[in-house]
């Protein structure tokens, strides 16, 4: 990458982070209170009746889940309604004059996504630390899951914002889609508790690789396969950038 | 140096809307060039063309020299756009926009805060840099995108109506501002609906309508054009063969002629030549011209503003 680029780069990054900056109120606070409630109704009260899970404290084991929960609702919603507003707004075209490559495009929306995920990431478990003891088994997993899952669902929030033509076609993904796909993805139950037709099914939801990865990178238990896990990962993520670097480059949606 | 050259450009919108049926175009480097051509005409089509906004359908446009299908990134740092609607975010601070757009073109953080402080301060915004953009009014904002146009420091300026809906004073300071950039050499090219900013500015003009260019010539040569009205008149008919001294004429057959009539001279030249000759006129009336029919509408609804 030459000096130029690197230069748009960093410009569009630092105006992604200063967009949700701005606005902390609607995009850092809500999910650390979210959070809190699970962890409290959830982990707490309900959580001291259900006993272990997969070997550890029911709130032990639904932390990684929750943290992951949170990145992948922040970096898809970060990305999907600031390009769907640069794109409704126009100013996307502020960035279609310039010399500036779609991967450039890509990579400044999607790093902005990333931050966010990851600034939410951490505030969730500072909050989960008053509720449980937080050990790390495996911090290079940790991290990986959480850098791939983080891109992964901002590039889809891309893809997304990419089609939308108004501000609901950007809520319809995460309500139908998003929701249901988090919460059969073994962020609150191990897969082993499930019948063994449904275990064969959930294992053709992406988010219980990104879950049981993550929660691996804490508690070395695991669903999956370690290896799996990533591989899903990152197929994934080179299906969605393909996706959202041609949709880009022919300017599907923000050049008539 | 061709500051633009545009060939045999086509556009035709998803919906089928042929909106340029091939375009040529040239406008040389110092050029301050004005297209000028009513609503609906392809203006904006052109310009979206020429800034990478609008993908073309067929055609050829070189930026200085730097193909757009070939040198796209070179092409696109000699232009700074100045678009026909307001395309900024409006919770953005202005300092934030133009800087912004500089680090778009690679230009250091450091160089884009000392070219916003110019710009701003000479666009008269640098005031109100720290507010959001959407609490400025329609001129300031107009100003503004003159300020994020210039920040990469371009060759070649094009501006997309960029008087719409501003007062005359604060028009009028523009067009001084637009002047002496261009005496510092920047290339300009403005879209109007108004021949009399294009008269006040410009030294080139072409005029499209309906995705055609119909005219490309100087704003003089307009001008003169502009004068001249075209009589035909049907005559009794006569052996001799009329002559007009002092005018330009054509006969068309035995009892009809064409006279060029410049407006400033008026017609009784012509009705005393044709008596003294015993050629008796029976009727006369304006020969259609497209160009002036055009101007006719264009002026029209300049007043009506
Ligand atoms: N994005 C678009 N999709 C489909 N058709 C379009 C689009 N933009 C413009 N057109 C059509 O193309 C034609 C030319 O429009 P254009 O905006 O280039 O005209 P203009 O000369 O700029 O007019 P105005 O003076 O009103 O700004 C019009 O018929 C218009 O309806
Ligand atoms: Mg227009």
């Amino acid at each position: 990458m030459n000096s130029l680029s690197f230069t748009a780069l960093r410009t569009l990054w630092i105006k992604e982070c200063t967009r949700f900056m701005r606005i902390w109120v609607q995009t850092l606070v809500p999910p650390a209170i979210t959070m809190t409630l699970y962890f409290i109704i959830f982990g707490n009260l309900i959580g001291s009746r259900i006993g272990q899970m997969d070997g550890v404290s029911y709130m032990e084991f639904i932390v990684p889940g929750l943290i992951m929960m949170s990145v992948i609702t922040n970096a898809y919603s970060n990305v999907s309604s600031s390009f769907f507003s640069a794109k409704f707004q126009r100013n996307v075209e502020e960035l279609l004059v310039a010399p500036v490559s779609s991967w450039i495009i890509i990579l400044g929306f999607v790093g902005g996504g990333v931050a966010r995920a990851l600034l939410v990431g951490i505030l969730v478990t500072l909050v989960s630390a008053f509720f449980v003891d937080i050990n790390i088994h495996n911090p290079l997993m940790l991290i990986l899951t959480l850098l791939l899952t983080a891109t992964l669902f901002s590039a889809a929030g891309l893809v997304n914002a990419v089609f939308a033509k108004t501000f609901d076609d950007i809520s319809m993904v995460p309500t139908f889609v998003l929701t249901p796909l988090t919460y059969l993805g073994g962020v609150f139950y191990s897969l082993s508790l499930l019948p063994e037709f449904w275990q064969w099914v959930s294992k053709a939801n992406p988010v219980v690789y990104m879950v049981n990865g993550f929660r691996y990178g804490f508690l070395g238990a695991s669903d999956v396969g370690i290896g799996t896990a990533l591989s899903v990962l990152i197929g994934f993520n080179l299906l969605v950038f393909a996706t959202a670097w041609h949709l880009i480059n022919k300017g599907v949606g923000i050049r008539s | 140096m061709k500051a633009l050259e545009i060939r045999d450009l086509h556009k035709t919108y998803k919906g089928g809307t042929q909106a340029l049926k091939g375009i040529d175009l040239d406008v040389q480097e110092g050029d301050f060039f004005a297209l000028l051509g009513p609503n609906g005409a392809g203006k904006s089509t052109c310009i979206g063309v020429l800034a990478s906004l609008v993908n073309k359908t067929q055609g050829q446009v070189r930026i200085f020299g730097d193909d757009l299908d070939t040198d796209l990134v070179r092409a696109k740092s000699h232009i700074g756009l100045v678009p026909q609607e307001f395309n900024f975010n409006q919770f953005e601070t202005l300092l934030q926009i133009v800087v912004n757009q500089a680090g778009y073109y690679g230009v250091p953080r450091q160089v884009a805060r000392q070219r916003a402080e110019k710009y701003l301060k000479q666009l008269d915004l640098w005031d109100k840099r720290n507010t959001p953009a959407r609490t400025l009014s329609g001129g300031m904002k107009r100003r503004l995108m003159i300020a994020r146009a210039l920040m990469h420091e371009p060759r070649m300026l094009i501006l997309d109506e960029p008087t719409a809906g501003v007062d005359i004073e604060i028009r009028r300071s523009m067009w001084s501002f637009l002047k002496q950039i261009n005496q510092q050499g920047i290339t300009i090219i403005l879209t109007t609906h108004y021949l009399e900013e294009a008269e006040m500015l410009c030294r080139n003009i072409a005029i499209i309508d309906k995705g055609r260019i119909i005219e490309n010539t100087s704003m003089k040569g307009l001008l003169a054009k502009l004068n001249v009205e075209t009589f035909i008149l049907d005559l009794a008919p006569c052996s001799k063969e009329p002559r007009l001294e002092g005018f330009e004429y054509r006969i068309l057959d035995d009892h009809t002629m064409e006279v060029d009539v410049a407006k400033s001279e008026g017609l009784n030249g012509v009705f005393r030549q044709l008596s003294e000759q015993q050629i008796q006129v029976l009727s006369m009336r304006n020969k259609s011209n497209r160009l002036e029919e055009l101007f006719v509408r264009l002026v029209e609804g300049g007043r009506d503003k």
